[in-house]
């Protein structure tokens, strides 16, 4: 008897998750939606002053976005748990957390892709310079998945519980400070004209332990939270 | 698949027990389960069928007692693929066809030689139903849809939990003849179930499970 090989499994799992989001595209389009309204409200609330929108686009558009990502965060596994198919993942031939992150690369594609496709959008609603667009652009590109799988742990450490959302907030919280820290500083210093090499080049330091670690974690975590 | 002295039991329990919060959820087991052999689990509500097969499948750890696998303590990596288990959760996604439901449970655990999702969801009655999505099922069809798996994947043993719920007579008999021929096959089985259940290949055997 010879298993389906990593490529397979691989792809079957990443095909599944992209087509049951396809199947439910209203979901993926609220996280842009909110993105959207937010940053449009800026604007009108602290009134039309060039100099003051283009200071804090960076960060609205930053903490924006991970807001954003946020409310799509806690039904990633929650489905699963709930229909079944988590047992049945976990009773595959195959290495859970490998499959666990084909789950998390699919919601990185599903919330924090459509994201940073309109992420120069919302740079130009704020007045934010063009040339410092791409800088804003590979920060998301880094910071996204940093939060997707941070808070792919979150979630499956909180798989068991009831009424979860509260907690996983408050456990995220301190977690993306460092990411946004990193990412809005690397804006600031592209607008200011200064290299912003160093704290991109940190968050994808951060990047590379978490794709190493998290799906690690997820898979020890939901084994726990199955054993129950 | 390895070859298998067929004295060698392919599953054996001894002093298994599983405790929920110290309290033990049944009385010690001891069973084999030879190749070939299908065994009933019987027992009230709550006497602790699931919990025995969810542990057997290795979703719950055993709070004493030990499993051995042809033989030899049972390590999961052994017989990753070997095991096959169905429970109440049927480990469907509703918003996908049986057909895609099934292609990702072979991507994931492998085909049986010969075996196909289209000549799967035949043999299982699902003619028609191949493409509707699994939550415009009715609740036999979806558990005929989970059923399928057992024709598709390769396993050698099958843990079903209450096969016979949610089905009708048609569908009762097809699950017995599933049995069979798994068994016949060589493969062996554990099946819970509250109601009365009559095999065609003769009696099986009893585990009587006591809270």
């Amino acid at each position: 008897m010879s298993h389906p090989s990593l490529a397979t499994a691989c792809s079957a799992m990443l095909r599944r998750d992209l087509t049951l989001a396809w199947r439910r595209r209203g979901d993926i389009a609220m996280p842009v939606l909110y993105a959207l309204i937010v940053t449009m409200l800026f604007p009108f609330a602290l009134g039309p002053e060039d100099t003051l929108l283009q200071r804090i686009a960076g960060g609205v558009v930053l903490v924006t976005v991970l807001l954003a990502m946020l409310l799509a965060l806690d039904a990633m596994f929650a489905s699963d748990i709930e229909d079944g198919s988590l047992e049945q993942l976990v009773l595959a031939p195959q290495p859970l957390a490998l499959m666990l992150g084909m789950k998390i690369l699919a919601h990185w594609i599903t919330t924090a892709l459509p994201l940073i496709v309109i992420a120069p959008l919302m740079a130009a609603m704020l007045h934010l310079p063009g040339a410092v667009i791409p800088v804003l652009l590979l920060a998301l590109l880094l910071a996204t998945p940093l939060l997707s799988l941070l808070g792919a742990v979150l979630v499956a450490l909180t798989a068991g519980t009831r009424r979860s959302g509260m907690l996983l907030a408050l456990m995220l919280l301190p977690l993306c400070v460092p990411a946004v820290i990193f990412a809005a500083g690397a804006v600031a210093a592209a607008q200011q004209g200064l290299p912003w090499l160093a704290p991109v080049s940190w968050l994808g330091a951060a990047l590379v332990l978490a794709v190493v670690l998290a799906p690690l974690a997820c898979a020890a975590a939901l084994r726990i939270a199955l054993d129950a | 698949m390895t070859a298998a002295n067929p004295a060698v039991p392919l599953l054996e329990a001894r002093a298994l027990s599983f405790h929920r919060q110290d309290e033990p959820v049944f009385a010690p087991l001891d069973f084999e389960l030879c190749a070939g052999e299908l065994a009933l689990i019987e027992g009230d509500n709550g006497s602790g069928k699931t919990t025995l097969l969810r542990m057997l499948a290795g979703l719950l750890h055993l709070s004493a007692g030990e499993l051995y696998w042809r033989g030899e303590p049972l390590q999961r990596d052994d017989c990753a693929g070997e095991i096959l288990f169905l429970g109440h959760q049927l480990g469907l996604k509703a918003d996908l066809s049986p057909r895609e439901n099934l292609r990702i449970a072979a991507g994931l655990h492998g085909c049986r030689d010969g075996a196909s999702v289209a000549s799967a969801l035949n043999a299982i009655g699902l003619r028609g139903y191949e493409d509707e999505p699994v939550r415009r099922l009715s609740a036999g069809q979806k558990k005929r849809a989970a059923l399928a798996r057992l024709l598709l994947l390769p396993a050698s043993l099958w843990l079903l939990d209450e096969p016979y719920a949610n089905l009708d007579r048609i569908g009762i008999a097809l699950v017995n003849d599933l049995l069979e021929t798994h068994t016949a096959a060589g493969g062996a089985a554990l099946v819970t179930s509250h109601g009365t259940v009559s095999f065609h290949g003769g009696e099986p055997r009893h585990i009587r499970m006591h809270a």
